[in-house]
């Protein structure tokens, strides 16, 4: 009788231990930083991210009848955490790995097709792999940093009166002096040579964050006629108020996309009114998606973040994230006809996804995002943004939407995979086959 | 030649040419300076007393912050009304919970470790700061949080003047910053080496023995350090938080007080005074005349070589007590 207790026993504890992908559920583990110096972004992204997922959960139950098993492992925005992190995981079997840091994607690209994981970086992450014939396990849509910054250049063209009146004029570039922050150099640079217009590079080390003070002085000492920023976290909302400190006109300081959070623009006060920065999501909770999530986990008190923060743009952008991911699951059940499907089931999935504007209404997110696709060859899909600006309380659209200068963008992409692929000896050639796009 | 001309010539062009410019660095540097050294001053009191370097002295700024906007906005769900007098109360609340944290702190760790290798407690101040990081996040989250500068009277604005042409602006937040820090470090500076605790604790750091032997209560001198350790955390969170944000990356700007330890002294408080005011307008003056010449970013890095250079004249410090040992 002991025996038997002993063995029940045991194999009940095995099954409790056994990875997630054995039981009836998709394994999506979130690699997540809810402390540090990047919480600031951090924590409503990772919310908004997981918030979505478990939404769809108590919801619909899942997607497709398969339960997600959503999990999340902080990371502090730390590279070597985030490496740990992704060793970590990949055992229990992962659909798709978020990295959420340049530097942990940076780290992983060479690990995901070993280990037949796809990578989804949404709009960060090596711009490069935007190229699917080299890059076939990495993704990063909506939109690549050299897409953001041909954007900013685009606009500021248009509001100086044409490309060819930035001829002459000074850009700073303020960034983090980290891969993330650098990634936009190259793009910069070689529209600096061709529109004429003299670049300052402006570089802040994670531990001077929050201490900008002679950097800005550097600004105020060359003034800049416009100022674009690859910050994050602590960085920028530091930034926005030294930029107030030395007078510098707010409309013509532009955020990358991860510098227009509401915690980026809010402590500087009234000052940082006029503020810019590149968005690729709505904000508000006035979107059908936006309040099943209020009904079904906020209100349930199954969030992480406090409830004003739901739908500020960064926990939007975490939604849009989760979006993406679910689609792309919906999308790889349809093509393999699999209810628990695995990772190269799901590369298939966001190889060939297409979101568009009636599929987005369908989600209750319509006008949320601008619609995208992905393809075998393009994994970004190099979509629009918009320019948003700080009113003094919130975020507003102040622009259409801006497509990207693609005739600049993608041969930058082309050199730039060939050249990552030639320092990387033995960099496997794409055996994987191409699906028809969804 | 050129970079010789750029090294050291055009600096010097410059400072002449926009004295508005070299001013406002200067300034810039001062405050930084007197802010550094407050952080420094927290170290160097603990240090004083057990011979510890305190790990955790950066997240205490993120935790006495923390804790201090998380009290405020608590007491508003409570249903005190916004204004200067809730976040008084919560600054006072905020001192008690500073206080809780430096008995705590002693009874449970200190105490414990009495008469262990030093290297042992520098190892518990490291378990100290995981244990705040989770307390502060599982209480507070991590999301960050604006200070409550005016709640609390400090100022907002700038006064601008004119200046050969240029201008120079001096922010209010900056301006209070640097009162209330210097303030600060002159009371816990006079309090240390003049009072009655103050004699303990030097006693205390020459020899734990030697001053239980004499009666003096280690408990209590390391309960009084911590708590003006925790004080010191408050004022630069405060501060700090005013002229940034109140997050987790606060922890970080406690990592500037290193090189000022270095270049000070570790058990000299005139040397944390000094060593903040050389390190801050030192690495503001590197930054803005020389840093361009390296691509900029050099701050980071500039206040550890301003450091060693003064190190290899004075390997213990600028203040630093000369170590003569018998053979």
């Amino acid at each position: 009788m002991r025996l038997k207790h002993l063995l029940l026993g045991t194999a009940l504890a095995v099954a409790a231990a056994m990875p997630a992908s054995a039981q009836e559920g998709i394994y999506i583990p979130l690699l997540t930083y809810r402390t540090g110096a990047f919480a600031v972004s951090g924590a409503p992204i990772g919310s908004g991210m997981a918030d979505y997922l478990n939404m769809l959960n108590e919801r619909d139950g899942g997607i497709g009848g398969a339960k997600l098993i959503v999990e999340e492992c902080e990371t502090g925005y730390d590279t070597k955490k985030g490496v740990e992190c992704y060793e970590q995981v990949k055992s229990k079997n992962p659909v798709v790995i978020n990295p959420y840091s340049t530097g942990i994607t940076l780290q992983i690209i060479p690990k995901a097709g070993v280990d037949k994981i796809p990578i989804l970086s949404m709009a960060y992450g090596l711009s490069a792999s935007a190229d699917g014939n080299n890059f076939p396990w990495i993704f990063n849509p909506p939109a690549t940093y050299w897409d953001g910054a041909s954007m900013f250049v685009k606009y500021i063209g248009e509001k100086e009166g044409g490309l060819d009146k930035l001829k002459g004029k000074k850009v700073g570039l303020v960034y983090l002096d980290a891969p993330f922050g650098k990634e936009p150099i190259p793009l910069l640079e070689s529209l600096a040579k061709d529109y004429g217009f003299e670049l300052k590079l402006y570089p802040v080390t994670a531990s001077e964050a929050q201490n900008q003070s002679s950097l800005w002085l550097n600004v105020r000492r060359d003034r800049p006629d416009w100022i674009y920023m690859q910050g994050f976290g602590a960085m920028n909302p530091t930034a926005v108020k030294e930029a107030i400190k030395i007078n510098y006109p707010m409309d013509h300081f532009v955020g990358v996309w991860w510098a227009g959070g509401d915690d980026d623009a809010r402590p500087a006060g009234p000052g940082a009114k006029g503020y810019l920065a590149l968005s690729f999501n709505q904000t508000g909770t006035n979107f059908p998606v936006i309040q099943d999530i209020l009904k079904y986990v906020v209100d349930k008190g199954k969030s992480q973040l406090p409830k004003d923060k739901v739908g500020e743009t960064f926990y939007n952008r975490g939604v849009l994230n989760s979006i993406i991911i679910a689609e792309a699951i919906r999308n790889a059940q349809k093509i393999t006809g699999k209810k628990v499907i695995n990772g190269e089931d799901l590369r298939r999935g966001l190889e060939t996804l297409t979101i568009t504007a009636a599929r987005l209404k369908e989600l209750g997110a319509e006008g949320f995002a601008a619609p995208m696709a992905v393809s075998c060859q393009d994994h970004n899909g190099h979509n629009a943004a918009f320019m948003a600006q700080w009113d003094g309380t919130k975020w507003v659209k102040a622009s259409d939407w801006i497509a990207p200068l693609k005739d600049k963008v993608n041969p930058l992409i082309d050199s730039a995979s060939k050249e990552y692929v030639g320092a990387n000896a033995g960099w496997p050639k794409r055996t994987e086959p191409c699906d028809k796009s969804s | 030649m050129d970079i010789l001309y750029k090294i050291f010539i055009d600096p010097f062009m410059q400072m002449g040419q926009a004295p508005d410019l070299l001013v406002q660095t200067l300034w810039e540097g001062l405050v930084a300076g007197v802010l550094y050294s407050l952080i420094a001053l927290g170290f160097v009191l603990i240090f004083k007393a057990s011979g510890v370097f305190n790990f955790a002295q950066g997240i205490m700024v993120v935790f006495a912050a923390l804790t201090l906007v998380g009290l405020y906005a608590l007491l508003g769900r409570w249903g005190l009304p916004a204004g200067h007098l809730t976040a008084f109360i919560a600054l006072g609340l905020t001192i008690g919970v500073m206080f809780a944290l430096a008995v705590a702190v002693e009874r449970l760790i200190l105490r414990p470790l009495v008469n262990q290798p030093d290297i042992i407690l520098f190892m518990a101040t490291f378990g100290l700061t995981y244990l705040l990081i989770g307390m502060g996040q599982i209480v507070f989250g991590g999301e960050s949080k604006v200070m409550i500068a005016e709640e609390l009277y400090l100022p907002r604005g700038a006064i601008d003047f004119k200046l050969a042409g240029g201008f120079v602006s001096l922010q209010k937040i900056d301006i209070a910053a640097a009162i209330i820090a210097s303030v600060m470090v002159a009371t816990l500076a006079i309090f240390f080496q003049r009072t009655r605790i103050g004699r303990a604790l030097r006693a205390v750091a020459d020899s734990h023995m030697a001053a239980l032997s004499v009666g003096i209560s280690l408990e209590q001198i390391w309960v009084v350090v911590w708590f003006a350790a925790g004080i010191v955390a408050l004022t630069t969170g405060i501060m700090w938080g005013a002229r940034s944000e109140v997050s987790f990356a606060l922890e970080i700007i406690a990592l500037k007080a290193l090189p000022v330890l270095i270049l000070g002294g570790f058990t000299s408080i005139p040397g944390a005074i000094v060593g903040g005011l050389i390190i801050g307008i030192g690495e503001k003056l590197g930054e803005f005349y020389w840093g361009p010449l390296l691509g900029s970013g050099i701050e980071s890095w500039l206040a550890y070589v301003i450091a060693l250079l003064f190190l290899l004249y004075r390997p213990q410090g600028l203040f630093g007590e000369r170590i003569i040992e018998r053979i």
